[in-house]
């Protein structure tokens, strides 16, 4: 019996353990639901960008035959929006429209082509008003505002001065200032919108299956914009075909699904088109930042200076809080201590900005560690040796009360200077090849949720029965990045059993516990925590029966995961036996797990909004990105990524690097190709092609270096992996391009177009002898 | 107008009346319950439906279902024999080369169709063999893995 010993699964490569189901093409993803009464819900949108709705005639519609329900505003009982503080948008539009292709009214009907005829047949007269598709525009004096709350179209200003900003720059041996232009992205995953809803008209119960990150927040705004109590809904989450934080609230088309459903008694299916997908949005927004930074002859900054301005589009959505990180995350990553921001989120008519990966943190971060790498050239300093000179020392708190308590970011800049051969190779790749490096950092959760309830951040339910296997019963969204397998191992790991033994059921309200969802990287960390306190319950309870059996006491029951005896010399009792004695007397075995943040995670009170950005840890990253230009057509190919990413413990490496590796690469399309584009409000890239995501020719190979600078309180010390590499793409890109070609790229994507631009700008600066460049 | 199709669709010979406008994809969806193969954009941008016709790579969404009249069609379901995933299928499952899943069936079925053309594909074959393929999880580097562990584990 000596060679047994408890099953080991964190810290090894897993595949997931919904694979199968994906590879073989039985994983259901809400468009693949169907009930032989299902109808097609289709949607109607507005054509102008801007206009008060006069009428809204939808008569002839309701009178085709095939047709079994319409609805419009006037059927939404109330608002909706994912900020408690912030619900202004409607389902359906009403009194007004505010984006070109806003939904005004929805049609429920036998088949497709019925429902598009309906469509074609509502009447909506509209009174079009001035519109406006930049943030300079819709800040004008005169401009009307889009919404009457939001006074000069300003949906959240924010302002901190912390440290002592104009002494650090007095202070600083060199000061230099620079402004940033990043285009508009949006997060195209693969699965356009869907949601399956079926209704109950006996008992009036709503049942959705929709493609959402957030399972919870689309209940409660189900129960909301129907006027229903929440118990008269069920939210069953399918497969879910990626999100990156364009699900990360209710999207109408849930909600036209669920009224339509509602109005015609029976199940309808929404599902929308490529185009409808990026008309709905909840991308990055559009922004200008104006950075200014203080520096030290040896590189440490003495004070940091910065603006921002973000076009947030028609309504609130996560305005306030992009714009609250954008400012708060210049701290956690440099031993920074002055610093002053303004920011500016402003409402235009433009599709809704929502929350993409990396929230609020990546223009930041562009802007920052471009003009830092300048200031290390001008100085003569390394790029590496700069930011070693601003490194923190966990455990600290910053000047805007940021708790970091574990910081690998050390070890990450040894690694990508090391692998990428920096020393050896820096400016002797030859003519048009460059290196350029970055860091960056992201939260592993926020400590404060947006819906403040009093309840743990994380709940997790064990089931045990007769059969010993064990299910465990999860809120959590999976949508692909993992989460069920990593909860699965946390459970296996803290029992020391085999991954088989554990059923993960991910998000049904009728059967899983609340949980707020997946966003901002908060799962592993939190949801990895509850499910390592049920399994320690549970873990209790089998000690305490096997000692029954035994007869021995409890702490001297030896749990080797499968087997648990009294000694060495004891042959001990199986993992079902051990199960079958904890259900005598006491049937199924229930347990639950918790998590929940420690105050000092929760940020400060130092300005409105601090609290934005406090997270219980933070993940670093450094990278290194190799490039070469055509210097004919200013063609960029990335030739290679090296990215060393402090996760703390990797539960999963095989997903770590998956997650690491999908992250940088998502940064190459944002800094290269990606952006959203409009004429007069109409989308111009609304499709697979004009929005141009990198395909498998244009990407690099990215090498990947996990570093385990273990959290005092993560989940095995864990943190997060899926976000913290995205930003710190952006600027290694454009500081190789400067390092290959000598120009300093400030607006992005760097597209051929823009790169030949600066180019010429440039020679012309030189030929006129000026040094400005701009 | 409805057209009679005879197909093959994953082995199994099939006579469906169809119309004439009818998508490949919507018939094999809509029509035969294969929902598989998936949908992901307004038609051949992303190469989530691609299926085998003939043995090779298709857009489904771009192939009227009439025009498969006596044609071999095979879906993602097709692979796995007997419950156990084929080499294409296992290379995506223990390489991660899946992650949300979504555009896994068309990545498979254009990855089996090199296979079956070049079963010891170069990385540039892989890339070439792939490039009308869009992921938006992995950055295509667990991809590759997926297809070269494929087709090393058909050569042995």
């Amino acid at each position: 019996m000596n060679d047994i010993s408890p099953v080991q699964t964190i810290g090894l490569p897993q595949p997931f353990v919904d694979g199968p189901e994906k590879v073989t093409g039985k994983a259901m993803y809400a468009a693949d639901f169907s009930a032989a009464d299902a109808l097609v819900g289709r949607i109607l949108r507005s054509p102008v960008a801007h206009a008060k709705i006069v009428s809204v005639d939808t008569a002839r519609a309701e009178a085709l035959a095939g047709v079994l329900a319409v609805v419009t505003g006037e059927d939404c009982a109330d608002t909706h929006g994912v900020l408690p503080i912030a619900m202004n948008e409607w389902a359906l539009a009403r009194y007004r429209v505010r984006y070109r292709g806003e939904p005004v009214a929805a049609v429920a009907a036998v088949d497709e082509a019925t429902a598009q005829q309906a469509l074609a047949l509502i009447e909506v007269e509209y009174e079009e008003l001035p519109a406006y598709f930049t943030a300079e525009e819709a800040r004008a004096e005169g401009a009307i505002d889009l919404h009457e709350e939001r006074p000069g179209n300003i949906e959240r200003d924010v302002h901190f001065d912390l440290g002592d900003v104009d002494g650090g720059m007095a202070e600083a041996d060199l000061v230099r200032e620079m402004t940033f232009q990043c285009a508009e992205v949006c997060q195209a995953q693969m699965e356009p919108h869907a949601a399956f809803a079926e209704y109950d008209t006996a008992r009036e119960r709503l049942t959705m299956r929709s493609s959402t990150q957030v399972p919870y927040y689309v209940h409660l705004m189900l129960a909301r914009v129907l006027g229903i109590d929440k118990l008269q809904v069920r939210v069953v989450k399918p497969y879910i075909g990626g999100g990156f934080g364009s699900r990360t609230e209710t999207l109408q088309s849930e909600l036209a699904a669920a009224l339509l459903a509602r109005k015609a008694g029976r199940s309808v299916k929404v599902v929308l088109s490529r185009e409808e997908t990026f008309i709905t949005h909840r991308g990055r927004p559009e922004s200008q930042l104006r950075m200014k930074v203080g520096m030290r002859k040896d590189g440490t900054i003495t004070a940091v200076d910065f603006e921002a301005v973000q076009r947030g589009g028609a309504y609130s959505d996560y305005g306030i809080v992009t714009i609250l990180y954008a400012g708060s995350m210049i701290y956690g990553i440099y031993d920074i201590t002055s610093a002053r921001f303004e920011g500016y989120r402003v409402l235009t008519n433009t599709p809704p900005c929502g929350a993409f990966r990396g929230h609020g943190t990546v223009k930041t971060r562009f802007a920052f560690e471009s003009l830092i790498d300048d200031m290390a050239i001008e100085l003569g300093l390394d790029p590496f040796e700069v930011r070693r000179a601003n490194l923190l020392q966990a455990p600290t708190m910053t000047e805007n009360d940021l708790l970091v308590n574990s910081y690998g970011l050390d070890e990450c800049l040894d690694w990508v200077e090391q692998a990428s051969g920096w020393r050896q190779r820096k400016g002797k790749l030859g003519p048009y090849r460059g290196l350029g490096m970055a860091c960056s950092h992201y939260i592993s959760g926020a400590s404060k949720p947006k819906h403040w309830t009093g309840e743990p951040h994380a709940t997790i339910h064990l089931r045990v029965d007769w059969d010993a296997s064990i299910t465990l019963l999860t809120g959590a969204a999976e949508i692909g990045q993992g989460s069920s397998t990593v909860m699965a191992q946390c459970v296996a790991e803290t029992l020391g059993v085999d991954m088989g033994r554990i059923r993960v059921i991910s998000s049904d309200s009728a059967l899983t516990p609340k949980d707020n969802g997946s966003y901002s990287s908060r799962v592993t960390y939190m949801v990895g925590n509850a499910s390592i306190d049920a399994a320690q319950n549970l873990k209790a309870k089998l000690i305490e029966a096997a000692a029954r059996k035994l007869e021995i006491a409890p702490e001297d029951v030896e749990c080797l995961g499968e087997v648990y005896r009294g000694g060495q010399q004891d042959q001990g009792l199986s993992f079902d036996e051990v199960v079958m004695e904890a259900l005598g007397g006491e049937g199924t075995l229930t347990v639950k797990g918790i998590f929940d943040t420690i105050p000092e995670s929760w940020g400060g009170r130092k300005y409105r909004g601090a609290a934005i950005g406090g997270t219980m840890a933070f993940s670093y990253a450094a990278q290194v990105v190799e490039v070469a230009v055509d210097p004919d057509t200013a063609e960029i190919t990335v030739e290679k990524v090296w990215v060393a990413h402090d996760c703390g413990k990797a539960l999963n490496p095989l997903s770590v690097e998956g997650q690491v590796q999908g992250s940088v690469w998502m940064g190459m399309g944002q800094a290269m190709t990606e952006e959203t584009r409009l004429h007069d409000g109409l989308l111009l890239h609304a499709n697979m092609l004009d929005y141009r995501v990198p395909t498998i020719v244009d990407s690099p190979p990215i090498e990947v270096k996990i570093v385990e600078a273990a959290d005092p309180h993560g989940p095995f010390g864990a943190k997060e992996a899926g976000e913290g590499s995205l930003s710190g793409f952006l600027p290694a890109l454009t500081n190789a391009v400067a390092d290959a070609i000598g120009v300093r790229a400030t607006e992005l994507p760097l597209t051929p177009d823009r790169l030949l631009d600066l180019l010429e700008k440039t020679a012309l600066a030189e030929r006129a002898g000026g040094k400005e460049v701009a | 107008m409805k057209t009679i199709l005879s197909v093959t669709v994953n082995g199994q010979p099939r006579d469906d009346v169809v119309p004439d406008n009818m998508l490949l994809v919507d018939y094999l969806r809509e029509k035969i319950g294969l929902t598989g193969t998936k949908v992901g954009c307004d038609g051949g941008e992303c190469g989530a439906c691609t299926v085998l016709i003939d043995g090779r790579p298709r857009h489904a969404c771009l192939t009227l279902a009439a025009t498969c009249q006596e044609a071999r069609i095979d879906t993602v379901e097709s692979l796995a024999h007997a419950g156990r995933l084929s080499a294409i299928q296992r290379g995506f499952h223990e390489k991660l080369g899946a992650q949300c899943g979504f555009c896994t069936p068309g990545m498979v079925m254009a990855a089996e169709g090199l296979l079956r053309q070049n079963p010891a594909p170069s990385e540039a074959d892989i890339r070439s063999a792939l490039a009308a393929n869009i992921c938006r999880c992995t950055g295509y580097v667990k991809i590759i893995e997926a297809v070269q562990a494929a087709a090393r584990e058909l050569a042995s």
